[in-house]
């Protein structure tokens, strides 16, 4: 008889899914209504924009590369909308114009990285600062977005009403179907393929004739997308733009990407981890916002915290899957 | 080529860009050499006290304050007057925009110190601008409870009692360096994940310390760090100066420096020589995050108050950017604290210029992306070969015509 045996590589992710919903548990039992629909949706509407950057973000990582530029991108092509939108131009032009600027910075930051191997961190960080200062060329002041018909037709009509005050909203469908999209992209296609390859083992990538600069720029010009999409989705929920906003969002990513199992090094982890990694943030959020006691700031302690955790267990499954491999 | 020249090649491209920018301000900015004499208000180490009228804007945080100072300066005018018969050479200070750029870049002076050891053992500490606020809250925090006299040490009275909270800053950044040291050598994550996990967490703890207020202070020992001036000089570029010279001692005259490069080179041959390869770079965090420290005290004193939000924000990527412009490889193996110390102040000359130039603060930025992918590139040797052999071809193609 075969033994059963949990594969290894499977482990970290559910132990997101477990961490999951054991927060949500502890949140039921603390508190009435925490387990009502209603909260459960809105833990979605209100990270719809955290997760779509994390898809990029889960990306880039999983090459072995990060990306820093996320935070500034998403306030950029926000201020960018409100702007374009209040001063009277057609909100789809804006949106488009929004995400062929995303587009192409992100390859542009993938041409620099690969083009010249600067390291992956300083070109993005160089972007970070470049595309937030854009953000404050475009405005230093926050824009609201009023009476757009494009704007209030994604609003109103494109909302699946599920019941009393239960709102399914269209960022968030928009956010599951990026997600499957990138959870096919990533296991089902060639290129999604050779991102896990490169990840693992550049040089080996390269010597089997997988196109690695191609791959590359690509990964990096598809987390633009992400993180410019993520922008539209954002300026949608707050019917707004703010240069100011999302400072420090590309580490909130970065730390829903660990929680979501993928390893810092690349090559290990999947796409669909990050959805759970999102929703953890957002529940300790909610939590914390339900007890009303406890400071905000102990948001960034647990989530620092459960990052840490993540990292020991991972460190600790690349350690037992190695010395497996020795034995054999 | 001779030797001494590759010894100071790395310091060509920083120098020449600081020299194109200082160029720059030359012709373009009015009075931007001018450096006065002037003479120190009060014979107690004090706020920075005089505002000339012909003040050529200073930089943002300063304002407020410059504002506050004008309308004191006549009243302490008149007392200086009085005290400055007695006052010796030491009395006198210099003024003008050059010596403010040293002062207000001495924090990312000193961030790049720690920053170039770690990154030269081929890692990374991105958690310096949490330790700043960490630092800058213990201190704040302290001293408030000195100045209530609810703190032991509080007899000592307000003239000497700022030496416990700044110990207490540097304890505590020390042993942040050591937590974020004991990840990366003793557990073995990498660099960047291990450090992440403070910067995440760190400015929670820093508001924790504070209880999310902003303490405000105004003991004259502490706000002496970043606003007082000693022999010509402000304090703080005197801090900068010592701390250069100790770690220069260090890595150059003792074999920490061969130690940290051979470590960043390669561990596992460095460690089958017999270097402590762990413990090497287990220093490096604990000197980086000292360093955090200091640059954190200098914040808050700069400001007169721990801002846990804002305390240091993004300050890391400048000291990694300050490291890198300054010729020392992020791989780690190699490291030049002097173009360090050339980068911060070409980042720093390079912000003051904007604000000259009447930027806004928040659009400084871009230029700052610029020179950085600029000087990245020049450095790059992939994009130096490419140009080569553009120059190359080129140059053939005339030979055949």
């Amino acid at each position: 008889m075969k033994k059963f045996k949990f594969p290894m590589r499977y482990v970290p992710i559910s132990a997101t899914i477990l961490v999951f919903f054991v927060v949500y548990l502890i949140g039921i039992i603390s508190f009435d209504n925490f387990g009502s629909p209603r909260v459960f949706l809105d833990l979605f509407t209100d990270n719809a924009y955290l997760g779509i950057a994390a898809i990029g973000t889960a990306l880039v990582i999983l090459t072995g590369g990060i990306d820093l530029s996320v935070g500034s991108i998403i306030a950029f092509t926000s201020i960018l909308i409100a702007k374009m939108v209040s001063s009277g131009c057609n909100a789809m032009i804006a949106i488009s114009l929004a995400l062929a600027i995303g587009i192409l910075f992100g390859m542009l930051q993938g041409w620099l990285i690969h083009c010249f191997s600067l390291p992956p961190f300083l070109v993005t960080l160089a972007g970070m600062f470049f595309i937030r200062g854009c953000g404050f060329i475009v405005s230093e002041e926050s824009i609201g977005i009023k009476n757009d018909p494009v704007f209030s037709f994604i609003q109103n009509d494109l909302t699946i009403r599920l019941g009393k005050g239960l709102n399914l909203r269209f960022i968030v469908m928009l956010y599951l179907a990026v997600l499957l999209v990138a959870i096919f992209f990533s296991h089902r296609t060639r290129a999604g393929r050779s991102i896990y390859a490169i990840g693992d083992n550049e040089l080996a990538a390269t010597l089997m004739g997988i196109p690695v600069g191609r791959t590359k720029i690509m990964t990096y010009t598809i987390a633009g997308f992400c993180s410019a999409l993520a922008g539209v989705v954002y300026a949608i929920y707050l019917k707004a733009g703010n240069p100011l906003n999302c400072v420090g969002l590309e580490m909130d990513a970065i730390a829903a990407v660990v929680i979501g199992g993928t390893l810092l090094t690349g090559g290990v982890g999947y796409v669909f981890g990050s959805l759970f990694g999102v929703l953890v943030l957002g529940l300790i959020q909610t939590l914390i916002i339900f007890d009303g006691r406890i400071n905000s700031w102990w948001t960034r302690i647990i989530v620092g915290l459960l990052v840490l955790v993540f990292i020991f267990m991972q460190n600790l499954i690349t350690k037992i899957s190695k010395s497996k491999s020795k034995s054999h | 080529m001779n030797k001494t020249s590759n010894k100071f090649r790395h310091l060509v491209w920083p120098l020449v860009s600081l020299a194109l920018l200082l160029l720059f301000n030359a012709i373009f900015t009015d009075n931007f050499f001018k450096i006065e004499i002037k003479k120190q208000e009060s014979a107690k180490p004090a706020v920075q006290t005089v505002v000339p009228d012909n003040l050529p804007a200073a930089a943002g945080e300063a304002a407020a304050q410059a504002e506050a100072a004008v309308q004191e300066v006549p009243e302490q005018a008149q007392t200086s007057a009085k005290d400055s018969k007695g006052v010796s050479i030491f009395g006198y200070y210099l003024y003008g925009t050059p010596i403010d750029i040293l002062n207000q870049g001495a924090k990312v002076m000193v961030l790049a110190i720690g920053m170039t050891l770690v990154i030269a053992t081929g890692g990374i500490d991105i958690s310096v601008g949490a330790v700043m606020a960490i630092a800058g809250a213990i201190a704040a925090l302290l001293i408030s409870l000195l100045d209530a006299g609810k703190c032991p040490g509080a007899g000592m009275g307000p003239e000497f009692y700022w030496i416990i909270p700044i110990l207490a800053a540097l304890v505590l950044a020390t042993v942040a360096g050591f937590w974020n040291g004991m990840l990366v050598a003793g557990f073995g994550i990498q660099p960047m994940v291990a450090t992440l996990v403070l910067m995440v967490a760190g400015r929670g703890v820093a508001q924790l310390i504070t209880d999310g207020q902003i303490i405000t202070f105004d003991n004259p020992g502490l706000v002496f760090l970043c606003n007082g001036h000693a022999l010509f000089l402000p304090f703080s570029v005197w801090i900068v100066i010592t701390m250069y010279v100790i770690a220069g001692l260090l890595t150059r005259k003792t074999a920490l420096g061969l130690f940290i490069e051979s470590v960043g080179n390669n561990e596992r041959a460095s460690r089958y020589a017999g270097i402590e390869a762990r413990r090497i770079k287990w220093l490096t965090y604990v000197i980086c995050g000292f360093c955090a420290g200091v640059a954190g005290l200098l914040a808050a004193s700069n400001i007169k108050c721990a801002d846990s939000n804002n305390a240091g924000l993004y300050l890391e990527l400048d000291a990694i950017l300050a490291t890198v412009i300054g010729g020392t490889s992020m791989a780690g193996g190699r490291f030049f604290l002097s173009g360090s110390l050339v980068g911060a102040i070409l980042i720093q000359t390079l912000t003051t210029t904007m604000y000259m130039k009447n930027v806004s603060p928040a659009i400084v930025q871009v230029p700052k992306a610029m020179v950085v992918i600029i000087v990245c590139l020049l450095q790059s040797p992939v994009f130096r070969a490419k140009v080569l052999s553009i120059f190359a071809s080129k140059a053939a193609k005339g030979g055949v015509q």
